[in-house]
């Protein structure tokens, strides 16, 4: 599975979104299909443990979780080092 | 700066010894709105303390806003309550609507005016959860708007002049995607939903439901995302503001537990009373909860100009976590006070009652209930990696 559909499946699961993953594009903002912050906080919890990475402090901030975009160069940044 | 703060405080402590401290009582009894303490605020022109000197206004900060609120605490927690749940509403409006039209002549008729202003996030269908709303903007097609909602708490909704609404985006957008909608007379309607408000505590603040319905111009929805003035904005000004009241109202408890002491004391020279070490048991608690107090308003006054440190993870908690704390600790103060005063704290009509301020504090862990904060508190906690 492509990372980003990898990714889509945990947002799926934890982001509590007011509507189905498939109608939000890569770039559109979570926060505006009806993830809160709450859930984001969970959507970053399986992704860790799913990728085993951590994120670090300098990224718990809203816009890495605004999109799957930006959780994917995240998560390509986390998966580099 | 530092003496136009000093003449505000004191201002403040004559309209609170003066008006708040006289009327009390009987605004509590009588469960009603403190009109004299409102008016005598407004008269006083501390309700437009916080729009910029530029506006019309004094330009105070958090910190300064939070030392008026913790002075009329001491004097009478329903009255402090309603200033600062105002001054919560102009924070939002000064900090993230500044440079839109609408905005910038409301900032000038409060700091001319006074116009009091209130709050309306809870919703029947949502209850205590800021994040979710029901009712929605509805844009009319030309640049105007209107909105219902069914708002179950709107406190001294009778008696003011705005109300910010917290509202879906529009009428597709799920519950979380909100915004802030000002609200003004004469297109603002609100019909109460109940008659009276008879409660424990904090019976001065009116807090009954309404149904609220306005229409307005767009350029009335505050332009940030909801989001960003919770965090920024909001949460912070609400929390310690309320947090400083119930500090006064606790620091009352303990001054007059101090009063009944020291006559037991002056009555028996040489020999110090049982009860004079139980207020120094809470004289030590009072100072923990001025000590989180103020080291949290620092924190936000060297964040709140950087939105990314401002909304960090550690910064969140700690707003959060200032008001549970302090939520929690003042109500055990006024509790122990009244234990240590006995039979003349517990009746309401003696010199060093306490019952209106026990009463008053059993509010603080639900306003925004504590269990919600908690909850997320806990969440945040497993999620960073440093404390
Ligand atoms: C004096 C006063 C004035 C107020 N003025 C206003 C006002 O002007 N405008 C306004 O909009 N609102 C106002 N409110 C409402 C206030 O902001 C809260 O919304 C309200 O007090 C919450 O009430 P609640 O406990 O019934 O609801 P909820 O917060 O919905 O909680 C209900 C119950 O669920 C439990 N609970 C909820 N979430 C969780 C969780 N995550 N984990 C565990 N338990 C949970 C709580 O223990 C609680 O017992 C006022 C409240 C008071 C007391």
């Amino acid at each position: 599975m492509a990372r980003v559909d990898e990714i889509r499946s945990i947002v799926a699961e934890y982001g509590r979104l007011g509507v189905d993953v498939g109608q939000v594009a890569d770039e559109d903002s979570l926060y505006s299909a009806g993830m809160t912050s709450h859930a984001s906080v969970n959507v970053m919890l399986a992704l860790e443990d799913h990728f085993d990475v951590e994120f670090p402090e300098r990224l718990l901030h809203r816009s890495t979780f605004e999109s799957i975009l930006n959780l994917d160069q995240a998560l390509a940044e986390l998966l580099d080092q | 700066m530092a003496d136009r703060f000093a003449a505000t405080l004191r201002t403040a402590r004559e309209v609170g010894v003066g008006v708040l401290g006289a009327h009390a009582a009987d605004v509590d009894q009588s469960s009603r709105f403190p009109r004299e303490s409102i008016d005598a605020l407004r008269a006083a022109g501390l309700l437009g303390i916080v729009v910029p000197t530029d506006r019309g206004g004094g330009s105070a900060s958090l910190t300064e806003v939070a030392a008026v609120c913790r002075e009329l605490g001491r004097h009478c927690g329903s009255s402090a309550m309603v200033f600062a749940m105002h001054q919560i509403q102009v924070a939002c409006l000064v900090r993230h609507g500044a440079g839109v039209d609408h905005f910038e002549a409301t900032m000038r008729r409060i700091a001319e005016r006074g116009s009091l202003f209130a709050s309306a996030t809870t919703e029947a269908t949502t209850g205590g959860d800021i994040g979710r709303s029901t009712c929605a903007v509805v844009p009319d097609g030309h640049g105007g708007f209107s909105l219902t909602k069914d708002a179950s708490v709107i406190s001294y909704g009778a008696d003011v002049d705005d109300v910010l609404v917290t509202a879906r985006a529009h009428p597709d957008a799920p519950p979380t995607d909100q915004v802030i909608v000002h609200t003004t007379r004469p297109t603002l309607e609100l019909r109460p939903t109940e008659s009276t408000w008879d409660a424990f505590g904090m019976r001065g603040t009116q807090s009954v439901g309404f149904q609220l319905h306005a229409t307005g111009s767009m350029s009335q929805v505050i332009p940030e995302p909801y989001a960003d003035v919770l965090a920024r904005t909001m949460v912070p000004w609400a929390h310690l503001t309320w947090g400083s009241l119930w500090l006064g109202i606790a620091e009352d408890a303990v001054d007059r537990s101090r009063r009944y002491v020291r006559q037991l004391a002056r009555k028996s020279p040489g020999v110090t009373p049982p009860s004079a070490r139980k207020l120094a048991e809470v004289y030590a608690e009072l100072l923990a909860v001025r000590a989180i107090i103020d080291k949290t308003l620092e924190l936000y006054e060297s964040t709140k100009a950087d939105p990314v440190s401002a909304r960090s993870f550690t910064t969140s908690l700690a707003m959060n976590s200032v008001k549970v704390y302090v939520s929690t600790r003042t109500r055990a103060i006024a509790e122990s006070c009244l234990q240590l005063c006995g039979l003349g704290a517990y009746r309401n009509d003696s010199e060093i009652s306490l019952t209106r301020h026990v009463r008053d504090l059993f509010s603080a862990p639900m306003m925004i209930h504590n269990d919600r904060l908690i909850d997320w508190g806990a969440t945040t906690l497993c999620a960073m990696k440093d404390l």
